[in-house]
């Protein structure tokens, strides 16, 4: 076990794949004398060369569209995507390309891409450095999409996700790069499954990326006033991992969710419509959703009333236990008006 | 006369007419740089080229005979452009990897893919032909310009492998505009990438002729980017496979990149669906049949009327194997819907692949 960063846990994640298999080269902007922009990929190049750590021209769908070029030759490509924001001028070629390249050839041609993405706000960017694009992928076929909490978690997952053969969008909570873990490289788990970070028995709090330490930190302040949270890591969000989340369900029959994205046509409302067809008799009050507005992402001094933050689960908790709260006023009827 | 030129060259120099080794009447042109790179075509491996040609237009003639009958949902026929197809594909080596876009399919005949493989994608019962892996070709890229940048992807990966294969990308005067294809241009010259972008100018995309993509030749571009790029008269399967072969030696020695220009006629629709005339300016089309790609090869050959007809039938036996080919292929098993969308197991997919195989037992009894 060794203490990590987040950014550090990656990092040698990257390290060992690259070590492991010479087939893993690693592309992006600023990866190779700069170690990438958040310094993931820090001491990689000079350790393994320019040939397989390669700095590329600022062009998103050459990246990605170089990686599929390279997986069509048997290589394994992890890609780095600076910002979010930046990945839209390569989303042609993840959506028409690396996602349906499988399919389209009967098997033939595999894309075992990642594609990794820092990913949400939260650390005062400006304009296209803080969105949460996961749900365009995840209504993607073919592509696998995850995203990493924690730095044993970000480590573990991104090593299986290399060994993957499908491509896989590996989104990174910028904002907790710099947050510390112990991590032991040994330890594995399916990169489909979820995790339950803290069992609970009253309300069931489904979190994944960077609102994973918010969800926990709502779970000691409800135990304070006695109520019991699960907060379950989903990790996957493309498959879900609906045995871990249904088995919650079960237990507690109350559901909030939250992400920084939107909540128009976002994973919370997937996640919703999957719970209510499989949990209908298990649950005492709708599921709710604690997500960003539906709005673009704001300036920075704004993005304290766009994320989703303790009170505003905690609220959606006091919501879904029939508790008075500041948006219903009383219980969760007529909520919706 | 070299119409080869460096990215450092004064773009002016590209005011050229485009490399020609047979003209239209059949008469062979003499040019010292490139003559010594076809010197093995004798006339008869001209013959043999020619049957190509003949063969390919015959099968697309025959696809589009079954489109309109009904057996194929679409097709994009590439009448005008056998030449720049044959010519360029017959000089490639099976180690060698071609991308291209969906009107390739006499690049994909030369590059041995079966009958049958050729229309899976056109008549609906698969998502693309063939297994790229056993043909040295990958399927059509529908996106337009995407496969330029995995063409040169899959060269970067041959030097990384050490060998000296070269992908070659296919494209048309449209997709030069795409980004892609740009961004493909910078990341090959950055890289030093062997790969090379074979565009078939056929004048055409859909309805929006080449000026509307090009103030100036689609070749120009190239030298821009720090590539050497060559004009060729698409119509001659002789210049096609000279400058391929030229393009290719360099990419294999080393020499990265190359763009080649083809010069060519869309003598047909865009596709199946659609009506050239409402945009094409028939004498400019009459210019073009003028320059028949396969005209010249048969009067400089000279062939006698028993061997053309010889030719012809085979083409003719070629074509009702193709259609026999075509039409009994059977439809995919409706549970085949949810096969190779990942290739490690997926539990979304896989419920609903249970609960539509439910669904569908409930019809029977």
């Amino acid at each position: 076990m060794t203490e990590l960063t987040l950014s550090k846990a990656i990092g040698t994640g990257l390290r060992r794949a690259l070590a492991e298999d010479d087939r893993v080269v690693l592309l992006g902007e600023d990866i190779g004398a700069l170690g990438g922009v958040f310094r993931v990929t820090d001491g990689l190049q000079r350790e393994f060369g320019h040939e397989r750590v390669m700095d590329t021209p600022l062009a998103e769908s050459g990246i990605i569209g170089m990686a599929v070029g390279l997986a069509f030759r048997g290589f394994r490509p992890v890609v780095e995507i600076q910002f979010d924001g930046f990945i839209y001028p390569g989303f042609d070629q993840i959506v028409a390309q690396v996602a349906k390249l499988h399919y389209r050839t009967a098997g033939a041609v595999r894309m075992p891409l990642t594609i990794r993405v820092p990913f949400g706000g939260g650390i005062g960017a400006v304009e296209h450095h803080s969105e949460s694009p996961e749900a365009y992928f995840a209504h993607t076929a073919g592509l696998r999409v995850v995203a990493c909490s924690s730095p044993q978690d970000a480590h573990s997952m991104i090593r299986q996700a290399i060994a993957c053969d499908d491509p896989v969008l590996f989104f990174e909570p910028k904002r907790r790069y710099w947050s510390k873990g112990e991590v032991d490289e040994e330890y594995a788990f399916p990169l489909g499954s979820a995790r339950v970070v803290t069992p609970g028995t009253d309300v069931t709090l489904l979190a994944y990326g960077p609102l994973v330490p918010t969800a926990l930190d709502a779970a000691v302040a409800a135990s304070d006033e006695g109520i019991s949270i699960e907060v379950v890591d989903l990790r996957s969000l493309s498959p879900l991992d609906w045995g871990t989340i249904q088995a919650s369900v079960a237990k507690t029959g109350r559901v909030v969710i939250t992400h920084e994205a939107s909540e128009f046509g976002g994973l919370g409302a997937e996640l919703v419509s999957g719970i209510t067809d499989r949990c209908f008799f298990s649950l005492e009050a709708p599921p709710q959703r604690v997500t960003g507005f539906d709005v673009p992402y704001p300036p920075a001094r704004l993005e304290e009333h766009f994320l989703p933050d303790l009170d505003r689960i905690l609220d959606a908790v006091d919501r879904v236990l029939g508790r008075a709260n500041s948006l219903s006023g009383s219980t969760h009827a007529g909520w919706s008006a | 006369m070299s119409t080869t030129v460096s990215a450092e060259s004064d773009m002016t120099s590209l005011e050229f007419e485009p490399v020609q080794l047979l003209d239209p009447s059949g008469a062979r042109v003499a040019d010292s740089h490139y003559d010594p790179l076809i010197a093995d075509i004798t006339d008869a491996r001209l013959a043999a080229l020619y049957e190509d040609l003949v063969i390919i237009r015959r099968i697309d003639t025959e696809a589009t005979a079954l489109q309109r009958q009904g057996e194929l949902g679409l097709w994009p026929p590439l009448l005008g452009q056998e030449a720049a197809q044959v010519g360029s594909a017959r000089a490639l080596r099976a180690d060698d990897f071609v991308f291209t876009s969906y009107r390739e399919n006499g690049v994909a005949y030369c590059r041995g893919v079966r009958l049958p493989d050729l229309v899976r994608t056109w008549r609906g019962t698969a998502a693309s032909g063939w297994n790229p892996y056993d043909v040295g070709m990958a399927t059509p890229a529908v996106i337009i310009g995407a496969q330029t940048l995995h063409a040169t992807g899959y060269a970067l990966g041959c030097t990384k492998d050490g060998v000296d294969s070269v992908a070659v990308a296919y494209f048309g005067d449209g997709a030069t505009s795409q980004g892609d294809v740009n961004e493909a241009m910078v990341f090959a010259a950055s890289f030093h990438a062997p790969v090379v972008f074979f565009c078939q100018n056929n004048q055409w995309a859909i309805s929006e002729p080449v000026g509307l993509q090009a103030v100036r030749p689609i070749a120009d571009r190239a030298p821009g980017f720090g590539i050497p790029s060559v004009r060729v008269d698409g119509n001659d399967v002789l210049a096609v496979m000279a400058v391929t072969r030229e393009a290719l030696d360099r990419a294999r020695s080393g020499g990265g990149p190359t763009f080649i220009e083809a010069v060519t006629y869309r003598m047909g629709p865009h596709t199946t669906s659609d009506d050239p005339s409402r945009y094409v300016d028939p004498v400019q089309r009459e210019e073009w049949a003028g320059r028949d790609p396969l005209a010249r090869v048969e009067a400089h050959l000279n062939l006698t009327p028993e061997e053309a007809a010889g030719i012809a039938a085979r083409a003719d036996e070629v074509a009702r194997e193709f259609r026999a080919a075509c039409t009994s292929l059977p439809d995919p098993e409706p549970l085949s819907v949810f096969d190779h969308v990942y290739a490690e197991p997926h539990s979304g997919v896989e419920r609903q692949r249970r609960r539509y195989a439910a669904y569908l037992r409930g019809f029977e009894s």
